[in-house]
């Protein structure tokens, strides 16, 4: 059973975002972490790109996969989460505690377009 | 067994191979310091300093610690690992050819020429096509060149527009990865219940922006594609080409042609088909062969026939250019000739079907083990799945395929295609006699035994090899790729 | 009936059929339809014995003519020790499948992680993978990392002074995609650097040293040029002129590319190549091929596997940035036993007296009259010579083809230009005797005089 915040959107490449304040922090979910199996890489996007939604712009890796990071809402990268540099298996460990990228000056009308908590459960099921 | 790398077995000084000392004048021996100083190489390399001795026991010893085709069964799905005549690599060794530039003039090559001229007809003929090209190195550089004729096929017309390639989602990685190096977005055509191409969600995808579908026949579930006739027909109707990967040919090789199914571009890969070896992961061959609609885009030069004998000729106006650096791999296209003339028309037709024979042999033995889903019209290989085994006693595909090593086995193709769950993929080829197949067989009933009774000890193979189960995720992380 | 290397028996079949509850083999194909199953076989020659295709061949090789080749244009003739073609020859390296399955395969991991390293040494580069198809296709890759690595990119800057058959390699790739080659022109033999636009759109450039002339060309300063407009810089070379010419990683370059068919490989009417990228630890995740690795097992024994394939096709299929699959594995195996058996020392020596003879063999030519040896540049083991006219060039080579010499390449057998008639490109190897070089110069001033 795939764990779902009710706090957070998702998108349906199953990626979450979190807003605080001007920050909108993106990761992935526990299905894609599930899916992946134990991550060995994760590719950092770079630092004041703007990147628009549905662009690809970041990666996951496993032993036997890529999954692509597709950004669900447009906004400049402010950071990047270092801490997957060295142990990126962070992310298995707790795939919500464990962003990959914050993104500023991003569009809210992207994220208002975002499944909620049990549109995603939904989706899930349809899968 | 652990066998050190060669640089950890160096001494300074130790020398094996001794140069003849510079015969030139005196004046000559200081010669390379004149190049510029900010243009030289700054500091030496690390490389093995040892005997000759040295360097053979190392290599020797590595290679006993590989299994080819030469020490056992290899019932790898799509790769074809049949036996690789030793005649072949005798040839392939005669200083004849293997002292012949590529850049000689043309009158002195005349026996590479002629042989690479009667391969090519030959592979016109084996596959119904008529004309190709040899320059390709294997089978993905027979795909993107084959893509590329698609490309500039349409290019030439003005048909801008069409930028999609449709490919089944059984397909082998190399053929989305080649559409899309040449610019294609990839679509996925459905299987239908039976594993075949869905001929309704076919004709639904085929808009007049789809520039060609790419297809294996068997495919590689290892079914024949009964509606191939109409799968043409529809393609050609939307105006779009018809590509065919030729990995499975074995199958049908003297039993049927790519050329009367309506493809109008091929790839062959030497290294499997025709049993050119597979050297560890190459040097392969991948010939492109293509109809008359497409001959003209062929890459150049081509070779032709004429009064005074064979010649290259760079004069094709629509010609997409050179995809390798000279004429591709000559010491395979020997080999594969070889093979060809060996066989000859009897012996390629027996090669398909024996292999197809054998296939279904181990298919029809097999069963009552193991699951297959797909078996309407078993070819040349078969994919059967131990989704049942995972779900009952834990045990995976990799499970299987590690037990089998330490039956003695190179295991099937594993997790491929992707529309089966937890796969492997068999494909014994025609050289495997009646008893390598019986104990083939006898070892998988062993193994599946084992799944139900002992679950446990197929998770720690394989156990006789020098080393066991290895770290894949150690791997990744460290990444240590050199000393 | 037996046919050639198929065991069945008329016993073996029954016996099967049998199995299978079927009469015929016919009815494994009934399923290809009767509209394209062929009554007989394909219209080729009917089967030969062993013997009888030996005579054929025999009798088709007497057909290529051996010579003393002077020639280069991208394949040379170096010496290569008795021990290249003894181990590359066993059977279980010969007939052995890529090794997707470690355990069984350590002995072959093992000899391609060993290529790998010294491929690093010689370039001075952190990774190198397994083997590309030749050195054009390396070039044909480089310039794929390059527009892929760069976030709208589109261009690639490429030296025309680059092997032709690379540039025509590059051309064709470019061609129904969005990328574009941007040719960087060639003065006096060597690239001209005074009018480099490295735009935002630009990937990367790509050189050649020694470049298709044989001259070794000077890169200073490239490599910071191109990093601060965030482009990549990759340099081809000849891998055993890297034992004297400053290595692409002593430029600063990212890629470095090229053909190990001078380390052990025969000339082999131009294949089996192998081409060689190997690249700094940044795009390690970049480069593409097969990569062997270091690990363990649960023993803590040490093993090789195959890494990282989270880049390759199988694992990326339409996402994949490159397509290739199969590599030259056994021609990068030639080459690992060539240099084992060279060592450094062996590799240095090789290549001096490559340059050496090559600038003896210059020396001679250039006294004699009616030809030029282009010298304005230092070159290596090849150089040019251009003749003042196209009689006297046919001349010549007619003249030391009777000597049995084979006295150079025509550079518009490369570059299929006209204008480049009068040029004669002269590789001279370490393999060239003493004798063979003052033949050929004696044959020269009979012609020349």
């Amino acid at each position: 059973m795939s764990r779902i915040l009710d706090t957070l959107r998702y998108s349906k490449d199953h990626e979450w975002v979190r807003i605080e304040g001007e920050k909108a922090y993106v990761g992935i979910t526990d299905y894609a972490q599930d899916e992946l199996g134990e991550i060995v890489f994760v590719e950092l996007p770079p630092i004041g790109e703007r990147y628009k939604k549905d662009e690809e712009i970041s990666s996951v890796e496993s032993v036997k996969a890529a999954s692509p990071i597709i950004n669900p809402i447009e906004g400049v990268v402010l950071e990047a989460n270092e801490d997957l540099d060295g142990s990126p298996e962070l992310i298995n460990e707790d795939c919500y505690a464990n962003h990959l990228y914050v993104l500023g000056s991003f569009s809210q009308e992207d994220y208002d377009s975002m499944m909620d908590g049990n549109e995603y459960k939904t989706y899930l099921a349809s899968l | 067994m652990i066998e050190p790398l060669l640089i950890d077995k160096s001494k300074k000084g130790r020398l094996a191979y001794c140069y003849p000392p510079l015969d030139l004048p005196r004046s000559f021996d200081h010669e390379f310091e004149h190049l510029p100083s900010h243009l030289q190489r700054e500091g030496g390399a690390r490389l093995p300093e040892v005997s000759e001795l040295d360097v053979v026991r190392h290599f020797t010893r590595l290679s006993g610690m590989v299994h080819g085709v030469d020490n056992g069964m290899y019932p790898l799905g799509s790769c074809t690992m049949k036996y690789n005549p030793k005649l072949g690599e005798e040839i392939a060794q005669m200083a004849q050819f293997t002292q012949i530039h590529p850049l000689q003039d043309t009158s002195t090559v005349q026996g590479c020429l002629s042989v690479m001229y009667n391969l090519l007809e030959d592979l016109s003929s084996i596959t119904g096509m008529s004309w190709g090209s040899l320059q390709p190195c294997a089978g993905s550089h027979g795909e993107y060149t084959g893509l590329k004729l698609i490309r500039s096929y349409f290019l030439k017309r003005g048909d801008l527009n069409r930028t999609k390639v449709l490919i089944p989602v059984s397909a082998h990685g190399t053929n989305p990865a080649s559409a899309a190096v040449n610019g294609f977005d990839v679509v996925e055509v459905a299987s239908n219940r039976k594993g075949l191409v869905d001929l309704d969600d076919l004709k639904s995808r085929l808009t007049d922006e789809v520039a060609a579908l790419m297809l294996t026949n068997p495919n590689t579930l290892g079914l024949f594609e009964e509606d191939i006739l109409k799968i043409s027909e529809a393609v050609h109707e939307a105006g779009a080409l018809l590509y065919y990967d030729g990995a499975n040919l074995n199958a049908i090789m003297g039993k049927a042609r790519p050329g009367d199914m309506g493809f109008d571009v091929l790839h062959l890969n030497l290294h499997k088909t025709f049993s050119t070896p597979h050297g560890g992961g190459g040097p392969g061959s991948g010939p492109v062969m293509v109809n008359d609609l497409l001959r003209p885009f062929l890459p150049k030069p081509d070779i032709v026939l004429r009064e005074g004998g064979y010649a290259f000729d760079w004069d094709q106006a629509d010609s997409i250019g050179k995809v390798s650096m000279f004429w591709g791999n000559f010491l395979v296209f020997l080999r594969a000739y070889v093979y060809i003339l060996r066989m000859g028309s009897e012996g390629l037709r027996a090669a398909a079907n024996h292999a197809v024979l054998n296939a279904n042999y181990l298919a029809k033995k097999l069963k009552p083990y193991y699951e297959i889903p797909y078996t309407g019209g078993i070819m040349h290989e078969f994919v059967i799945s131990v989704k049942n085994y995972k779900e009952q006693y834990g045990v995976t595909a990799e499970d299987f395929a590690k037990a089998l090593i330490d039956e003695g086995y190179h295991p099937p193709t594993v997790y491929f295609p992707l529309i089966v769950d937890e796969a492997l993929m068999i494909e014994p080829t025609e050289s495997e006699s009646l008893e390598n197949l019986d104990a083939f067989i006898d070892a998988m009933i062993r193994i599946a035994k084992r799944a139900k009774s002992d679950p446990g000890s197929l998770k720690k193979a394989p156990i006789s090899t020098p080393v066991g189960r290895l770290d894949q995720v150690k791997a990744v992380k460290e990444a240590r790729v050199r000393y | 009936m037996i046919y050639p290397y198929i065991p069945h028996t008329d016993e073996d079949r029954a016996h099967m059929l049998e199995a299978l509850g079927l009469s015929s083999i016919d009815q494994l194909f009934e399923v290809v339809g009767e509209d394209l199953l062929l009554e007989d076989s394909v219209p080729i020659a009917h089967r030969r014995t062993e013997d009888e295709v030996q005579r054929m061949i025999d009798s088709i090789a007497q057909r290529n003519i051996r010579g003393i080749p002077f020639l280069g244009g991208g394949c040379y003739d170096h010496i290569v020790p008795a021990t290249v073609k003894a181990l590359s020859s066993l059977p279980s390296f010969v007939t052995a499948y890529t090794p997707y399955q470690a355990e069984m395969s350590q002995g072959l991991l093992q000899a391609i992680f060993e290529f790998q390293s010294m491929i690093c040494e010689i370039t001075s580069m952190d990774i190198a993978n397994a083997s590309l198809y030749d050195g054009s296709h390396a070039i044909v890759e480089a310039a794929l990392l390059m527009v892929n690595a760069k976030r709208g990119a589109k261009k690639v800057l490429v030296s025309e002074t680059i092997h032709p058959f690379a540039l025509k390699a590059l051309k064709t790739w470019v061609l129904g995609t969005e990328y574009e080659i941007v040719l960087v022109e060639e003065k006096d033999g060597i690239t001209d650097f005074s009018n480099l636009a490295i735009g935002d759109d630009v990937g990367g450039l790509i050189v050649q040293s020694p470049n298709r002339y044989g001259f070794v060309e000077d890169y200073t300063g490239m490599a910071e040029l191109l990093h601060e407009r965030k482009a990549l810089f990759a340099i081809s070379s000849d891998p055993l002129s890297l034992a004297i010419q400053k290595t692409p990683g002593q430029w600063g370059a990212d890629i470095a590319v090229g053909d190990t068919q001078s380390l052990g490989l025969s000339l082999a009417f131009g294949g089996p190549s192998c081409g060689y990228m190997a690249v700094k630890q940044p795009l390690l995740r970049r480069i593409p091929g097969r990569l062997v690795g270091i690990t363990a097992d649960a023993e803590g024994r040490r093993g090789f596997t195959l890494t990282l394939q989270a880049r390759e096709q199988h694992i990326k299929r339409e996402r994949a940035t490159s397509n290739i699959c199969s590599n030259q594995a056994l021609a990068a195996l030639m080459t690992t036993i060539h240099l084992s058996s060279l060592g450094w020392n062996g590799m240095v020596e090789a290549a001096r007296q490559s340059y050496a003879k090559a600038h003896y063999l210059a020396h001679h030519l250039g006294q004699l009259p009616g030809v030029d040896v282009l010298d304005a540049h230092p070159f290596w083991c090849e150089f040019p010579i251009v003749f003042h006219d196209a009689k006297r060039l046919r001349k010549f080579l007619q003249e030391l083809r009777n000597e049995g010499i084979f006295a150079g390449v025509r550079l518009s057998a490369l570059t299929r230009k006209s204008a480049d008639e009068l040029v004669l490109l002269v590789a001279v190897t370490e393999k060239r005797s003493r004798e063979e070089l003052e033949m050929y110069i004696a044959a020269a001033q009979r012609v020349m005089k």
